[in-house]
Formats: structure tokens, C-alpha cells, sequence
């Protein structure tokens, strides 16, 4: 009963000023709007840029590294097992490159609950003929329906179709930058030659496209028995296994208990590529400040108009103060009137926000190295709402605090006595 | 008619901005229920300080002051309001109506404060008030569109409507003419009369003041005949 008095006698106050009532509303609306749109956006771009990398890089990478083995004889030898051993100019054996026993390998993955999906795959070092000019370059064998589903390759096929390359026997997939060096048309037929020196023709049927032009002047994509045969190698001849978790961050861990367990090399993706977690949180951190700013802003507006209120009513309070209402009560009044500014500004920042996030969401945006991106990417995460409204209704109760505690400390005596 | 409602015992007041002056010196006296009590003095005597004192709003006083026998000297701030809010009724020169609302409103707000009636007892105790000063025909009116002397009595229906101890005023009549100041007047004195309502008025209205049935006279600060 008594919070309902204070709630109708604060209306009353809200709807006698209701001009300043709304520009103060208007403020906090504003700063919400531009709080939501700027994080949805800026999250939007993040996950895009992250994506160039993450979308395509395994959370661990399963291979045979190129090095010296860390079992030397001398250290084997029972005679020489008490001491310490130093051993000289080792030279990498002639180790293959082949993962061994990749068949059971994939089944233990298809198997691991905390693994998404795996794809094989093998590279292989090859020079491109195109007249008398050799261009070096490498030919991945994949698996296409596996890896268009795990790291969206059919997405960055800008011409052609990615399965073909599954369905037509030696064909072929060029990089963007690698064909127009080749000037290969779709359709063409290209040679290539092995390291070992033998030739191979392939037919062109698409075009790639990573959005990193360098990597686009040489990587070019065929199906696994295709890079097989061009290397001579068996059907089981894998040079990589790609996992993709359902949780990325358990990659480290994971790595460590693979390497263990197949005997092969494990790399995760926070090793790989330790940088791009930087660039997204700083990203994300000036977003929030320019927020916040704008949000303080609109706090000093409810502030200025609920002093200008408190000054206008004086009258009232101390009337109300003198028939009985405590300097509590006063307070709370004026508390109330800040925090529904608050609420109804940023209930409707809200709304706007998530307008003008939809609008910058259908605004063109193209650009040579992101194919696969028409438009402005834009990121809905309810938890940036929950953030705006937690925001707009602290910022008013502070910006509201203030001068209800001026209103409460009106002493109506004072007031009285002046008339 | 020995039942008391207020005493005031040895009660002192100084103001100390810029310099320390005296205003009220030892101040002692009772009121008992029923009694219609004016104050009167010249300007600058103290006796609005006084009211103020006794009213509980001021709380910077030496001495002690008890309302329907409790102690009101050293309580709290929130503890204070509600003493007003069930036991003090007000009735300013200016009339301290909120424009914001209507004249049933404005009366029932210190009824909706105590929060002992529910909405609809109020309402009608309000319309009850209203009536008996002969202003039920406002009562849905906004507070800002009353002549002067309907919103004093607008004001003296807003100090009744808790049933309160003790009605005090500080020169009620000070800012109507003589023919409202009349009406106001005959409403205290009704009050006193058929109801048995205490009445504290300050006043520098001398024909006022002779028509209360005590007077209490006041000079630098002093009580000089009571």
C-alpha cells in the first residue's frame, strides 16, 4: 500500500514534467541504442574475423613432424645407461611423413565423444607448368563432404562446385590468386609435376577463394586418391588428420593425450595461432567503453532534470515531509522516478537497437577476400541486451541517488517558514 | 478536561548563523485536549520558532517536549513523521496543496500515508471532511483551480482526516481576506466545540486571538502571560 502511494506520487511528479520526463528518457534510449548496435556490430565483425581462421583451422592437427629421433642407440646401450651421453650433429631420419595406422586412428576419433568430426588429409609440394615458367605450389587431398561440413570449405568455392572434385577423376580446385597466374579458365586443363618428376594433367573445375591472398597464390584442392596417385602412394597414405571438437577448449589437453596415444604429433589451435584472441578482446573492450560513456552521459541528463524537478517541488516535499512522509519515503519517490526513466529508455534503446542492428544488417558490404560475406555481419547475442538494460537501470539509480538525497535532506521548516 | 496533549518543559532555541542569538528563553506550558490556544506576539518574537519546535519538524532545541504524553525529544527522523503523519495536523499560511492531483487526493494523502484505512474508507471519511467544511462539490477538482480561500480549507480538511491530537497553525488566516479569515476562524472554532478538537494557532491577528478561548502572549522570546 505504502510502495503503491509512493509509486502513484511519483507518477504524478513524472506526468507534471513529462516533457523533460522524455528527453530524459530520450537520452538513455539513445545511449541503449547505440550501446546495442555498436556491440551487436563489432561481436558481428569479431566472429567474422575470427572465422577467416578459426573456420578453417582443425582444434588439432594430428601429423608426423620432420625430425630427429629422440631414441639415439648410445643411449639405449646398457653400457652407457649411467651416464650422460653427448651426441653430435643428429640428422632427421628418414622418417615418413605418413601417419601410421591411420585407418584405426580415425576410428578411435569416430568414436571420442568430445570430437565433433575429423577429415584426412595429404599435401603435396608440386610445380605448376604454365609455359616454360614453373610455379611451385601444393595440392591438398581431402575429403570434400568432410571438410566442406567441418570447416566450410564448399563456402569459399567461388566458382564451380566443390564435390566435383569427388565425382570427376583428376580434377582440381585452384586458388583465385594460383589461376589467374595460370590463366586457367574453368574447364582448362593444367600439368602439374611432382617433386619426384612425374607429370600429372589436371582439369580445372572451380575456383577458391580464402580471403588471404597469398594462401589463395598457392594452395590448390583435390580428393584424397587423386594427391595419392600423383604421389604414388597407397590408399592408406594420409599426411594429416583434422579433428574439430565440440569444445575448443579442451584442444591443449587433448593434443597432449593424442600425442601420447597415436604415437603422432599433435598440434592444438591455441599453439597455432596464439594471436587472434588479442585482437577480438580489444575489439570487444572499446566497444563496452564507448558504451559505458554513452551511458554515463545520458546519467548526467536524469541527474540535471531530476535536480531541476526537486528544485521546482519543493513545495510538495516539504509538505508531504511535514504531513507525515519520511525523508525515506521522499527519496524513494524520486529513486522511482529515475529507475522507470531508466527502464522505459532502455526498453526502448532496446527495440531500437536491435532496429538499427537489423538495418546495418541487410546494408551491402563485398569485398574481394571475403567471398562468402553480402553483408554487414551483425551479431544477436541476447546477453548484450541483458547488459544494455542491467547498464541503463544502474546508471539511472546512481544518476537518480544523488539528488533523492537532496530531495530527503529537505528540511521543511526552512521551506515553510521563507514563504 | 485535565487530560494532556502537550507540554513543553524548559525548552530553549538558539540561532548560531552568523552570530548566537537567543531566541526562545525557558519556554513552559501545557495544552489540554480540547483547548483552542493562539499564540500572539509581534513579528520576530519567536513564536512561529516555537510552533515549529512543538511540531516536532524542528529538532535543534534544548529542553523537552511531550505529545499525548511521549517523549519527542531525541527521537528519529522517520519516527518523528510518523508522529506527525498519525497525531499532528497542519494548517499553513500558504495552503501547500500538490497541484498534481485533485482536492480528494490532496486530502486523503497523510490518510494513505498511515495506511490504517483501506483506499475506499478513506475516500469517504476524505468526502466526509469535505462536506462538513462545505466544500464536497470540489473534491474532484484539480488543487490548482480553487480560489484561495477554498484551498485553505482544502488544507484544514487535509490536517483532519487522520483525527488528529492536535491541529496546529501557523497564521492560517494570514494570507485571506477578512471574510475568508471569518469562515476559518468559525471552522476552528466548530471544530473545538463539537468535536473536542485541540487547536494550536499562531497568529499576529489580534481580533483572531481574542476569540480563542487562551491566549498565550509572547515577547523576545519569552512567554509573557499564558
Amino acid at each position: 500500500m505504502n510502495a503503491r502511494l509512493i509509486i502513484s506520487i511519483a507518477k504524478s511528479l513524472l506526468l507534471a514534467r513529462w516533457r523533460q520526463t522524455l528527453i530524459a528518457a530520450i537520452g538513455v534510449t539513445f545511449s541503449i541504442t547505440m550501446f546495442i548496435t555498436l556491440l551487436s556490430f563489432m561481436a558481428g565483425l569479431n566472429d567474422l574475423l575470427d572465422g577467416l581462421i578459426l573456420n578453417r583451422t582443425p582444434h588439432i592437427r594430428l601429423f608426423n613432424e620432420v625430425k630427429p629421433n629422440s631414441r639415439q642407440p648410445v643411449n639405449e646401450s646398457p653400457e652407457y645407461k649411467n651416464t650422460y651421453n653427448f651426441i653430435s650433429s643428429i640428422k632427421s631420419g628418414a622418417s615418413r611423413q605418413e601417419i601410421y595406422n591411420s585407418g584405426p586412428i580415425m576410428q578411435a576419433l569416430k568414436q571420442d565423444s568430445r570430437v565433433l568430426g575429423y577429415s584426412p588429409k595429404l599435401t603435396a609440394q608440386v610445380f605448376f607448368n604454365d609455359g616454360a615458367v614453373d610455379i611451385t605450389g601444393v595440392v591438398n587431398g581431402i575429403e570434400v563432404i568432410a571438410e566442406s561440413k567441418l570447416f566450410h570449405f564448399s563456402d569459399y568455392v567461388t566458382e564451380g562446385v566443390a564435390i566435383d572434385i569427388s565425382k570427376i577423376p583428376n580434377s582440381i580446385i585452384l586458388g583465385k590468386g594460383l589461376a589467374e597466374k595460370l590463366l586457367a579458365d574453368m574447364g582448362d586443363i593444367v600439368q602439374v609435376t611432382t617433386v619426384k618428376g612425374e607429370r600429372f594433367s589436371l582439369k580445372v573445375v572451380g575456383y577458391f577463394q580464402s580471403g588471404i591472398q597469398d594462401f589463395d597464390k598457392v594452395q590448390s584442392y583435390a580428393s584424397i586418391n587423386t594427391v595419392q596417385k600423383i604421389m604414388g602412394k597407397p590408399g592408406n597414405y594420409i599426411t594429416d588428420i583434422q579433428v574439430r571438437l565440440k569444445d575448443m577448449e579442451i584442444a591443449p589437453a587433448l593434443a597432449k593425450e593424442y600425442t601420447a596415444l597415436f604415437g603422432a604429433d599433435a598440434e592444438d589451435i591455441q599453439t597455432a595461432n596464439s594471436q587472434f584472441e588479442t585482437g577480438s578482446s580489444i575489439r570487444t573492450l572499446i566497444s563496452y567503453a564507448v558504451g559505458i560513456t554513452l551511458l554515463i552521459v545520458a546519467g548526467f541528463g536524469i541527474y540535471n532534470i531530476l535536480n531541476m524537478m526537486i528544485y521546482e517541488k519543493m513545495d510538495s516535499i516539504a509538505i508531504l515531509k511535514a504531513t507525515g512522509f519520511s525523508g525515506k519515503d521522499v527519496k524513494r519517490i524520486f529513486l522511482f522516478i529515475a529507475l522507470s526513466i531508466g527502464l522505459f529508455g532502455g526498453a526502448v534503446g532496446l527495440l531500437l537497437g536491435f532496429g538499427l542492428s537489423a538495418i546495418i544488417d541487410q546494408v551491402p558490404f563485398n569485398t574481394a577476400s571475403l567471398p562468402t560475406i553480402k553483408t554487414y555481419p551483425v551479431n544477436y547475442n541476447p546477453v548484450f541486451y541483458a547488459i544494455g538494460i542491467i547498464f541503463s537501470l544502474i546508471t539511472t539509480w546512481f544518476a537518480g541517488w544523488f539528488p533523492a538525497r537532496k530531495a530527503s535532506k529537505i528540511d521543511p521548516v526552512v521551506i515553510i517558514r521563507g514563504k | 478536561m485535565s487530560e494532556l496533549i502537550l507540554q513543553a518543559k524548559h525548552i530553549n532555541k538558539s540561532f548560531h548563523d552568523p552570530v548566537t542569538v537567543k531566541v526562545l528563553t525557558d519556554i513552559n506550558f501545557t495544552i489540554n485536549k480540547g483547548e483552542f490556544v493562539s499564540v500572539t506576539g509581534k513579528s520576530g518574537c519567536g513564536k512561529s520558532t516555537l510552533l515549529y519546535i512543538l511540531s516536532t519538524m524542528d529538532t535543534d532545541y534544548e529542553g523537552e517536549l511531550l505529545i499525548d504524553n511521549e517523549m519527542m525529544t531525541g527521537k528519529k527522523e522517520a519516527g518523528l513523521a510518523s508522529i506527525r503523519n498519525e497525531k499532528i495536523g497542519f494548517v499553513f499560511q500558504f495552503h501547500y496543496l500538490l497541484n498534481e492531483f485533485n482536492v480528494l487526493k490532496n486530502v486523503m494523502l497523510p490518510g494513505l500515508k498511515l495506511n490504517k484505512l483501506t483506499a475506499a474508507e478513506l475516500e469517504h471519511r476524505a468526502m466526509e471532511k469535505l462536506k462538513m467544511l462545505d466544500i464536497e462539490k470540489l473534491a474532484l477538482k484539480k488543487a490548482n483551480l480553487i480560489s484561495g480561500g477554498e484551498k485553505q480549507r482544502v488544507a484544514i480538511a487535509r490536517a483532519l482526516i487522520n483525527d488528529p491530537h492536535i491541529i496546529m497553525g501557523d497564521e492560517p488566516t494570514g494570507n485571506l481576506d477578512k471574510k475568508n479569515s471569518d469562515l476559518v476562524f468559525d471552522i476552528f472554532k466548530r471544530l473545538v466545540e463539537e468535536y473536542n478538537q485541540t487547536m494550536l494557532i499562531v497568529t499576529h491577528d489580534q481580533s483572531f486571538a481574542e476569540r480563542t478561548q487562551r491566549t498565550i502572549e509572547m515577547e523576545d522570546g519569552k512567554i509573557i502571560s499564558k
